[in-house]
């Protein structure tokens, strides 16, 4: 039997952080100070949330009572922590919005997607034609959890279906 | 079955393909309609001559459309074209040869698609059998290849099995143009019929991946165009080619067989991927239980492609 409190994990924590200098250090030093072992960390400067914060995912191995302290250090920081957690986000999702993206407001269907998909946004691409007429198309890639990829796209395509967006999907499966 | 005595019903690009082609087989052809008239020789008939009068006024001879289907012959070759729902008249041609005990291989999709029991149950009750490779992927060996490997040992197909709608996506990928722009020029090539609303619509394809899911069902579940979920590429802008394109990827009118059932959709592909053939072309990705993933691709469509399929299909007729 394993001895799952001592097992070191790595745990992904999404942050959102104000675009002010100093700020990453900020947020990193609770987690080194409590001594979590700094994995990666993916800095999204380019991509603003709605709210104008950036959003960073750190990654940090440490056993699981460790991890729940780094987190409640990192709030009483007054870090912003969106997400805590074992599950990483380690699956690609990109897909096609096509459709009137600005008239039905890309960013409150990016922010659903992101809070009922349970999946973050890594990039995201607009072409918007000049006229109102045609149709817009959005490249988003999302990160979601292992094995729950599915899953985000079938939130995913009701979202779309709610705003009569035409999602196209990424085959799944591994394809060479 | 080696020099056969075929009977052709139907006088478009397949039909007068096998007819030509014939001979070169081994087989002979007994019989030829169109929709309005037959030409009948138990000897056989002249071929050219019969495809001569057919490109000059339109008939191919004198005798009545229906007469064919009495005529003598050891194989009928369905080739109208393709309807929905009762698969009407496709299906009593075929129904009627089985009467005979006849053999039938059909280049017809709408009685494979739509009304697959109804085929196996009459084909069960004769000493006919019916083929149908020419049904899906023209001259590719789709069927045959499903065969070899046994029904049980292919989980999914997958792939592109439309060349007017893979002919448009590609030209508008790679010329920067937008649909109605490409569909034009489609049409001007004859890539695209006049009214192309089966082809870029997704119905063509839907039905060739409903074949391939009756096929790989192997008579455990009956699946018709009503079971696929279709979606067409119409609503595809320039604009998400370009998006795509950034990204190292395409679109591609895909369509997926799997025992869940039958979808049809535009979907993202890698752009260097099997799967993103370019032009006209068709592929067909297998997926097997033991030996991983075959691609097959080729020319999925055409008078002499698919006349290749057919005639393949009476050679592997037993008699």
């Amino acid at each position: 039997m394993s001895d799952t409190a001592s097992e070191v994990q790595t745990h992904t924590i999404r942050l959102e952080l104000v675009d002010e200098p100093g700020e990453l250090l900020r947020a990193l030093e609770p987690i080194s100070e409590a001594g979590g072992n700094l994995m990666s960390i993916h800095h999204e400067r380019g991509n603003v949330t709605p709210r104008g914060h950036i959003p960073v995912e750190v990654d940090v191995s440490c056993v699981p009572d460790r991890f729940e302290r780094i987190v409640d250090s990192l709030r009483e920081a007054g870090v912003n922590v969106i997400q805590a957690g074992a599950e990483r986000y380690d699956e690609e999702l990109v897909v096609l919005l096509v459709g009137h993206l600005v008239e039905t407001d890309l960013s409150d269907t990016l922010q659903q997607v992101e809070s009922c998909a349970n999946a973050s946004l890594t990039d995201l691409s607009l072409s918007a034609p000049r006229g109102n007429d045609e149709s817009s198309s959005a490249r988003v890639r999302l990160k979601t959890k292992s094995g729950t990829t599915e899953e985000a796209l079938a939130t995913l395509r009701d979202i779309a279906a709610e705003k009569d967006l035409h999602v196209i999907e990424p085959l799944t499966g591994d394809q060479p | 079955m080696s020099g056969a005595r075929l009977a052709v019903l139907g006088a478009g690009a397949v039909g007068r393909s096998v007819v030509e082609l014939a001979a070169e087989y081994g087989h002979t052809v007994t019989a030829v309609a169109d929709s309005s008239s037959a030409a009948i020789d138990p000897d056989g008939i002249d071929t050219a001559a019969v495809l001569d009068r057919k490109a000059d006024s339109g008939v191919v001879g004198d005798a009545d459309a229906d007469a064919a289907l009495d005529a003598e012959y050891d194989v009928l070759v369905e080739a109208t074209p393709t309807t929905l729902d009762d698969a009407e008249p496709g299906f009593s041609h075929v129904a009627h040869a089985l009467d005979r005990d006849r053999h039938a291989v059909l280049a017809n999709k709408g009685p494979v698609a739509e009304r697959y029991g109804d085929l196996r149950e009459l084909e069960a009750d004769s000493d006919g059998q019916i083929r149908f490779e020419a049904t899906v992927g023209g001259a590719i060996p789709i069927c045959s290849t499903i065969a070899d490997f046994g029904a049980g040992h292919i989980t999914a197909a997958r792939g592109v099995l439309n060349g007017t709608a893979n002919f448009i996506l590609s030209r508008m990928a790679a010329e920067g143009l937008d649909y109605e722009h490409v569909l034009a020029e489609a049409q001007d090539l004859g890539v695209a019929e006049a009214d192309p609303t089966f082809d870029v619509e997704g119905i063509d394809a839907a039905l060739k991946f409903v074949i391939l899911s009756n096929v790989l069902a192997a008579g455990d579940q009956e699946f018709t165009l009503d079971d696929a979920t279709v979606d067409g590429i119409t609503d595809i802008p320039g604009s998400a080619l370009d998006l795509a394109a950034e990204d190292g990827r395409t679109i591609r009118l895909i369509g997926e067989a799997t025992p869940d059932g039958v979808t049809v959709a535009p979907r993202l592909v890698p752009d260097d991927g099997p799967l993103s053939v370019t032009g006209t072309l068709n592929i067909v990705q297998l997926e097997t239980t033991h030996a991983g993933r075959l691609n097959i691709s080729g020319r999925g469509a055409g008078g002499p492609e698919t006349a290749t399929a057919v005639l393949s299909d009476v050679s592997r007729l037993t008699e």
